[in-house]
């Protein structure tokens, strides 16, 4: 069966137990979490998720529109707007913005669009300290990984390997006390930035008629990025827009309780523009960089109800294939449910390499049930099969289905099938070769072939309706 | 990179041609997130919110000088428009500076700043960026404390959100900085203090 497998499966079946269970755990927390304080709070939660859900697709569909008004709003502010078509270009004008400053130092919060374009590695490349100070992205910078959850970026390592990293650093001996890693990060990361020249941040909003950004952290480390800093970079996909301040709440409330079953983050930010004259600290210019990336293609195709996602990962939590195969099994920036449709969507050409992820799923729905702006996933991902299927993309670990294919799809054949079907009544069930069936049927008996029951009913009804019309 | 920008719109453009119609705005009444139930008092409602998500609060600067005295933090900035009102009631015991200087950052216990606004709904001070008297102050001290007058209690999350205006850095800080990456388990104190502090005042005790 090894050769037949599906990439996910294997990725499942070499994980280590330890980190098995530590995501399993993990994200089954956060999907009960997200339960007790979204219920408990709001009475119908599903009228708030539907809500949201209309508003970002509107966004989605009058992109054009509200990419022009957040680029005026926030030029009417004193922030200097910058376009990327790919991740390429969006790395360019980082640079660019940099090098202007003679900026070698740059502190960064979390942001997904930057691990979209590999901006650390880009900087690195090109004479630039780009360090990340969220905890947990700092721990995967320095261990050289990926993160592997959209919103906890270390699901997957336990304190004994992130000991072992801090040891390895020089942060202080073995200690694998969550406190004592948590205050050595932070004695570190402190130093970098006051010495840091420009601090860069994604954006989880940008609101349109205001020309604000909006950014949410637990930690603060968007904060500190932007309070000795003298530049303010953001980095933000096209699709991250809302209308107006009044559309915040209900996505806020929304995101930190779907997120990490909290009222409100703990930093909610707001930010439009340089300090203010009073202030002695923060950024004296403030950048925003729009990146396409795909997305402008994506919103093309008949899935672009993904576009509304506001990243808050409550999909991954809840999937039950996430939990057993871990971020890295989707062997791309977004994992989980969305990352099974957003990811091979965003790889353009590469395509066929993660067409395997959509399949990755039972279209058990739960994703769907818990998304704060209410994207169809398991229809997103039927949607993605269907277009591989259609490109010929090879697909392993699907059993053959060209026999069942052409029964379907041909009358008479089927109505064969029907009627042999009724053998499976005669024929002893331990006569069956197929291994598969045997373990099925050993704690479960097979029901009495019902084949062709409808099909005879609609001809009687046909019959009996035809009779009783005659007369008339 | 104009060019970008002409290539983004006019593939943004392209794809929404095709549709027939575009998804109309919901029309939703702004207030249906809101919890806070009408005349509810929004003292009490503050005050459980802020201790829940381990907030501090005290409501004389006597109070805060006992707490700080307790904790052994003796010596931290404080804005100098509440200098008379707070900073010079926390002496002689306590070293108050109006001045943070920026090479020093660990030399400040606490730091003092005025919160605009406050929100019941969530237990979440407003921190505006023309009335913080530094970024710093409020960020970098393993304490802050917020100031502001029972007057400047807001309801809900949608007061807050139409009173953002024209400042152009406000934040929202609702308990101390935080994190669960390490095995999900609760570390406060990250980057950003690792205690927060109201001092609610009575309006007339707030500086004009």
């Amino acid at each position: 069966m090894a050769a037949k497998e599906q990439p996910i499966d294997k990725y499942s079946r070499e994980l280590d137990a330890e980190v098995r269970h530590a995501v399993h755990d993990n994200s089954a927390a956060g999907t009960d979490k997200r339960r007790e304080i979204l219920w408990g709070d709001y009475p119908a939660p599903d009228a708030l998720r539907h809500v949201a859900g209309q508003l970002k697709q509107h966004v989605v569909e009058n992109l054009d529109r509200y990419l022009e008004q957040a680029e005026d709003s926030l030029r009417k502010r004193g922030v200097q707007v910058h376009w990327a078509a790919d991740g390429e270009a969006a790395n360019r004008a980082v640079l660019d913005i940099l090098r202007a400053r003679g900026a070698k130092r740059l502190v960064k919060a979390k942001s997904m669009v930057s691990e979209e374009t590999e901006l650390a590695d880009y900087l690195a490349k090109n004479g630039v300290d780009c360090l990340e100070t969220d905890l947990g992205e700092f721990i995967v910078q320095v261990d050289g990984d990926h993160p592997s959850h959209i919103v906890k970026p270390i699901i997957h390592k336990n304190r004994r390997q992130i000991a072992r990293t801090f040891e390895r650093e020089g942060l202080g001996d073995y200690n694998d006390d969550p406190e004592v890693i948590t205050r050595r990060a932070r004695v570190y990361l402190r130093k970098k930035y006051f010495e840091a020249d420009a601090g860069l941040t994604g954006a989880n909003f940008v609101v349109a008629d205001s020309g604000r950004i909006v950014l949410v952290t637990n930690e603060g480390n968007s904060r500190f990025c932007l309070a000795p800093t003298p530049v303010h970079i953001a980095m933000v996909g096209i699709e991250k827009l809302v209308p107006r301040d009044a559309d915040l709440p209900l996505m806020l409330n929304l995101l930190a309780r779907s997120a990490t079953g909290q009222r409100l983050t703990v930093y909610t930010e707001f930010i439009s523009g340089r300090r203010a004259a009073e202030q002695p600290d923060g950024p004296e210019e403030m950048h925003v960089i729009f990146l396409d990336n795909g997305r402008s293609e994506v919103l093309a195709s008949d899935c672009r109800s993904i576009l509304r996602c506001i990243r808050c990962g409550a999909c991954l939590n809840v999937c039950p294939v996430y939990r057993q195969a871990s971020g890295h099994a989707y062997r791309s920036v977004y994992p989980g449910p969305v990352g099974a449709v957003l990811s091979p969507l965003l790889a353009g050409k590469r395509f066929p390499e993660l067409a395997d992820l959509p399949k990755a799923s039972s279209l058990c729905g739960a994703c769907n049930e818990v998304c704060p702006v209410d994207i169809p996933i398991p229809d997103l991902l039927l949607r993605l099969r269907d277009r591989a299927k259609r490109e010929g993309i090879a697909s392993p670990g699907t059993p053959p289905m060209g026999l069942w294919a052409s029964m379907a799809t041909s009358p008479g054949l089927w109505r064969a099938a029907l009627g042999a079907g009724k053998a499976m009544d005669l024929i002893p069930k331990s006569w069956i070769p197929v291994g598969a069936f045997q373990a099925w049927h050993a704690s479960r008996d097979l029901p009495p072939w019902g084949g062709g029951r409808f099909r005879r009913w609609l001809k009687r009804r046909r019959a009996e309706q035809a009779a009783t019309k005659e007369p008339s | 990179m104009s060019g970008d920008r002409e290539k983004i719109f006019q593939a943004v453009r392209e794809a929404l041609a095709p549709l027939k119609e575009r998804a109309p705005r919901p029309d939703y009444d702004p207030g249906l997130v809101s919890t806070v139930k009408a005349g509810e008092d929004l003292r009490k409602r503050f005050a459980e919110r802020w201790r829940a998500v381990n907030g501090v609060l005290v409501d004389s600067p006597a109070a805060l000088k006992a707490w700080l005295l307790e904790h052994g933090h003796r010596r931290g900035y404080c804005d100098p428009v509440l200098m008379e009102a707070v900073g010079k009631r926390l002496g002689p015991e306590i070293d108050v500076l109006d001045t943070f200087e920026r090479a020093r950052p660990d030399d400040y216990a606490f730091g003092i700043t005025r919160a605009s606004h406050a929100v019941a709904e969530t237990g979440t001070v407003v921190l505006e960026d023309r009335t913080t008297s530094a970024r710093l102050a409020a960020l970098a001290p393993w304490v802050h404390v917020s100031v502001f007058p029972a007057g400047a209690l807001l309801p809900d999350l949608q007061a807050a959100a139409a009173r953002l205006g024209d400042d152009p850095n406000v934040i929202w800080v609702t308990g101390p900085s935080k994190t669960a990456d390490v095995e999900g388990i609760l570390i406060e104190g990250v980057h950003g203090p690792g205690v927060e502090v109201v001092l609610l005042l009575d309006d007339a005790a707030f500086p004009s």
